[in-house]
């Protein structure tokens, strides 16, 4: 099955969300903190999607929220990647008691709320971090430490489904004749793994990664909703969120506010869903 | 039956022994005290407090000491309210949490499955891929953008129904709808997918052979095995729907679980989120074992034992 046109309009359309992430605000007239006096005015020529209590440009907000986004969303889904990938295959791999253990654990994790590890990896390092980077060359970083927190602690929480996927297909991988023979021909456990093994499981991790990149962004602006993720100055969709329905009333509420990062957030999930939907029957075509 | 079960018990339990330590221990660990206020405590009055609440000496001591209190039935005292036992809090809102959670359910439920069965039975056609992009579209909408919108929408657009509160009928409509849309679009999927697959089965072949008409072949032979699917994704749906959506109580101001829970974690109030916790993961390994249960009875080919 060839990628349908569809495909290609999805991966059009992220490719303008990337590049108005990251070019666009050079392109706006407005900084992303720029006060102005037109406080909560619609919709105009002037401003695009209106501006906030503050004055600030809403569009250039949403741009620069959609760097974070999309930062946290492929950072942290590469760190579940990473970790699932390795915890499953070495859980299949082994096998045994070993297994029972290790997916034993991830009973454990599965049943604690994602947000108490989350907040409290955040709290426990935070400021350790920021001291850490604060004096070396990475400086720069040090007042970011908390955003880098939150992607990998976004990582760390997310990579529970995908272990239990690779291990289920490990299980099955490691009775083949292949596996068998190379290790008949005395090939180490790390060669086995990596150079037969996973490559075998390489195509489901790469649609899992599809699904991972929204749940992600989700699981990001979740937190940020609820005033845990990113912190202001910086805003990412889910903090735009947040302070839009903050300012819901029954009189005059600023719908713009509201409506623009909704979309934003919606469609941007909706194209990844569709793309890991596609590629994932791409993969279950050429399996049949 | 009853060994399958009492085997199942036995085996939860160290898994809810294990979540309940692991989240004592990590809000313990936190930096932060549940005693902090504005004003800085002086140390000694901090010991007291900490003695007061069995929260002094090292930390497996505290472990033990607040699990022997959990074996008792006694899950402590919240430390930011006051005066006020975690079993008296969890008492109050879990009800609230659980009666919209299961009006939820029913709704995540009720809608997805005709709508899966209606696409598989369409399978290939404008209806089809029409109801694969609408569940794809429910899974991408999550509850915070849900909620605002639709309280925006339908409260102060439409002025149909009431923003927020608790208490009567209609102001449970958006809240339960709200909290149910991202599920719909799961569950029409998962029962898709499950009849897709049972309809090209052999017993699907010889009832079509017999001449059973193809609304009551999808409808009545090919859901109840196609549904397996949509079951192991209930239960732990169900324990998370239940115990209460913190942005669905936080937007609507309900007083439920959940809002308690997000305060608990950022005071710090250990016994408080230790006690939601463990509600939380009893709820979830009920429901898994319920889930296991109905496999079995819908499935007579699944041994309870395996």
């Amino acid at each position: 099955m060839k990628p349908s046109r569809s495909t290609w309009i999805i991966l059009g359309f992220l490719a303008i969300l990337v590049s108005a992430a990251v070019f666009g605000p050079a392109v706006s007239p407005y900084g992303v903190g720029e006060l102005s006096s037109n406080r909560l005015t619609p919709p105009s020529p002037h401003h695009w999607l209106g501006t906030d209590l503050h004055g600030r440009d809403l569009l250039i907000r949403l741009m620069y929220g959609a760097r974070i986004s999309l930062l946290v969303g492929f950072v942290g889904a590469s760190i579940s990647l990473l970790i699932g990938v390795a915890y499953g295959l070495t859980a299949g791999y082994l096998g045994g008691r070993t297994d029972n253990l290790m997916m034993r654990a991830v009973d454990v994790l599965y049943a604690l709320p994602r947000i108490v590890l989350v907040i409290v990896l955040i709290s426990l390092f935070d400021l350790k971090l920021k001291n850490l980077f604060d004096g070396t060359f990475l400086t720069a970083f040090a007042n970011h430490a908390r955003l880098l927190l939150l992607f990998v602690g976004l990582g760390m929480v997310e990579w529970l489904t995908l272990a239990r996927i690779v291990r289920a297909q490990v299980l099955t991988i490691k009775e083949r004749p292949f596996v068998l023979s190379s290790r008949l021909i005395g090939q180490s456990t790390p060669v086995i793994l990596f150079r037969q093994i996973l490559p075998q499981v390489l195509p489901i991790v790469i649609t899992y990664l599809t699904l991972a990149l929204p749940a992600v962004i989700l699981e990001e602006s979740f937190l940020s909703f609820l005033g845990l993720g990113v912190q202001a100055p910086l805003a990412s969709w889910g903090t735009l969120l947040a302070d839009g329905a903050s300012m819901l009333n029954p009189i005059d509420t600023p719908w713009w506010l509201i409506v623009f990062p909704a979309t934003a957030l919606v469609v941007c999930l909706l194209s990844f869903n569709l793309l890991g939907d596609q590629l994932r029957r791409l993969g279950t075509d050429s399996g049949r | 039956m009853l060994s399958f079960l009492a085997r199942r018990l036995l085996s939860s339990i160290p898994v809810v022994g294990a979540v309940l330590a692991l989240c004592f221990l990590l809000v313990r660990i936190a930096p932060g005290s549940p005693f902090a206020t504005e004003r800085s405590l002086d140390p000694a009055t901090q010991i007291m407090l900490e003695k007061k609440y069995g929260l002094s000496g090292t930390l497996p001591e505290q472990l033990f000491r607040y699990g022997s209190n959990v074996l008792r039935g006694d899950l402590g005292d919240s430390l930011k309210f006051r005066g006020r036992t975690v079993g008296e809090i969890i008492g109050q809102s879990l009800p609230r949490s659980l009666l919209l959670g299961s009006i939820a359910f029913t709704l995540a439920l009720g809608l997805g499955i005709p709508l899966g069965a209606w696409a598989a039975a369409h399978h290939g056609k404008k209806t089809d891929s029409l109801l694969n992009s609408f569940a794809l579209l429910t899974l991408s909408t999550p509850t915070f953008v849900l909620a605002p919108v639709s309280v925006l929408l339908f409260s102060f657009g439409l002025k149909l129904l009431p923003p927020a509160g608790w208490g009567t009928l209609s102001q449970l409509i958006l809240p339960a709808i709200c909290l149910a849309i991202p599920f719909v679009g799961v569950c029409a999927r998962l029962t898709r997918g499950g009849l897709l697959e049972t309809l090209g089965s052999d017993f699907i072949r010889t009832a079509r052979a017999k001449g059973v008409s193809e609304n009551k072949l999808v409808y009545l032979h090919a859901l109840r095995p196609a549904i397996l699917p949509l079951v192991a994704y209930a239960g732990p749906l169900a324990a998370n729907i239940l115990t209460g959506s913190l942005v669905i109580e936080e937007v609507f101001a309900i007083p439920g679980i959940g809002q308690f829970f997000v305060n608990g974690v950022i005071n710090r109030d250990v016994f408080l989120v230790s006690g939601v916790v463990l509600v939380y993961c009893l709820l979830l390994l009920f429901f898994n074992l319920l889930a296991d249960w109905l496999t079995a009875m819908l499935d007579p080919r699944i041994r309870l034992s395996s």
